[in-house]
């Protein structure tokens, strides 16, 4: 979900948000049931033409994976370890293709149409107390978030560094969460002012 | 117009602000005071993000203590570090994102953001991540998120403390081109030149009111 908008005119960027997120699951669906190596190499195959026609440039794809790199390694030798290498490899296709296609969703679809989604997914639940614009705002605020808290992290290890200090989790954790807690009760000052406490 | 009734603020057993009675109505207004003096609570009491502990504080004729959120849809604030007041992921959305109760077709909130962006130099930077944004830029976006909603007083609490020259710079002249009612709390004198009136707190209460030269004069005895 922390892949960002790449903007573009391809046939993915003016899909509706809801056409996308249809097409995730049942590609997510599809990928379950898919067993053989084959036809899971059919569909990296479909992945990959999916974001050579999206145009989102391979860096935004990469960094999509990226993230997952460690995990899947562990997963791969886990699964190798305990039941076999065709086993292992399906899986952690399976996980690794997953999270492409729901970054590609992320990478062609602008925030504000994705609101917009769960806005009107969440709507029915009105009559009993929930408010669909607070269930988008938590899930943009989280999405906003990650790059904050990340520089926030940043922050608080250069004034280490600078101060000379190894590494210590206590001394790294305690100013992070402080900075983190001053952080969201400016945020949420900040969002009285634009009146959205209403 | 915003008035300010024999006006006290309590935090704790610490005195805030003490017995302020003010009128403003100028079209721009600084406030300056040391660290601590009570200037950005005074400045919050207008948007009514904070409450007297007692007195009144009416904004536009409405009791800040009584209709906080409908003076809040006419007074627009401004923050010292833009970082806590972008949403969205993006400048556009985030501009976007102040209309998003207002009613508006999705045509009239992009005919907005993409007004309010272009007038102040961000239209290029429209689809791009906010968190990549410099400072100064960041600080523009949360100016345009404010304007965008057309607030009829706009209050800026040390809008560029955190800016370097340039983009200090930028911020001033923006200022001098906005129609509503300014008031600005800053520690940077230079940008009070052009003010209609100047107000110095010391430990909660006003201890200068006037023209930018003779406050601020006042202000730097004080600190000497």
């Amino acid at each position: 979900m922390i892949g960002i908008y790449v903007p573009g005119d391809s046939l993915l960027h003016h899909l509706p948000a809801w056409a996308k997120v249809l097409g995730l699951v049942v590609s997510c669906t599809v990928l379950v049931l898919l067993g053989s190596l084959a036809a899971l190499a059919g569909f990296s195959a479909f992945v990959a033409i999916l974001y050579v026609v999206s145009g989102v440039g391979f860096t935004a794809a990469w960094a999509q994976i990226r993230p997952l790199r460690w995990f899947a390694l562990v997963l791969f030798v886990m699964q190798f370890v305990l039941m076999g290498l065709d086993t292992a490899v399906v899986s952690t296709l399976r996980i690794v293709l997953a999270v492409a296609l729901a970054g590609l969703v992320t990478l062609t679809t602008r925030f504000a149409d994705m609101m917009t989604f769960f806005e009107r997914c969440f709507g029915p639940l009105r009559g009993v107390g929930v408010d669909p614009f607070r269930v988008s705002l938590l899930l943009s605020l989280t999405v906003r978030s990650v790059p904050v808290i990340s520089a926030l992290a940043t922050r608080v290890r250069e004034a280490q560094r600078a101060r000379g200090v190894s590494w210590s989790m206590r001394a790294f954790a305690i100013p992070l969460v402080v900075s983190a807690l001053r952080h969201a009760d400016a945020l949420g000052e900040a969002l009285s002012a634009r009146g959205l406490d209403d | 117009m915003i008035e300010f009734t024999d006006v006290h603020v309590r935090l704790g057993r610490r005195d805030v602000l003490s017995g302020i009675t003010l009128s403003l109505t100028e079209r721009r207004v600084g406030v300056v005071g040391a660290n601590g003096s009570g200037k950005s609570t005074l400045a919050r009491l207008i948007n009514g993000l904070a409450m007297p502990t007692s007195g009144t504080v009416t904004v536009l004729g409405h009791d800040t203590r009584r209709h906080a959120a409908r003076i809040r849809r006419e007074v627009g604030f401004l923050f010292t570090d833009p970082d806590a007041q972008i949403v969205m992921p993006t400048v556009a959305e985030d501009v976007a994102f102040s209309l998003r109760r207002k009613g508006l077709s999705a045509a009239e909130v992009a005919d907005r953001v993409e007004q309010v962006l272009s007038r102040h130099g961000l239209a290029d930077h429209a689809d791009h991540p906010a968190h990549q944004l410099s400072g100064g830029q960041k600080q523009l976006l949360a100016l345009c998120s404010v304007l965008v909603l057309e607030p009829r007083i706009l209050i800026m609490d040390e809008p560029t403390t955190l800016l370097d020259l340039r983009h200090s710079r930028v911020v001033a002249e923006l200022l001098a081109e906005l129609p509503q009612q300014v008031v600005v709390v800053t520690h940077d004198l230079g940008l009070l030149d052009s003010f209609d009136r100047v107000l110095v707190l010391d430990e909660g209460r006003i201890v200068a009111d006037g023209l930018p030269s003779s406050a601020i004069d006042h202000y730097r005895k004080l600190m000497s």
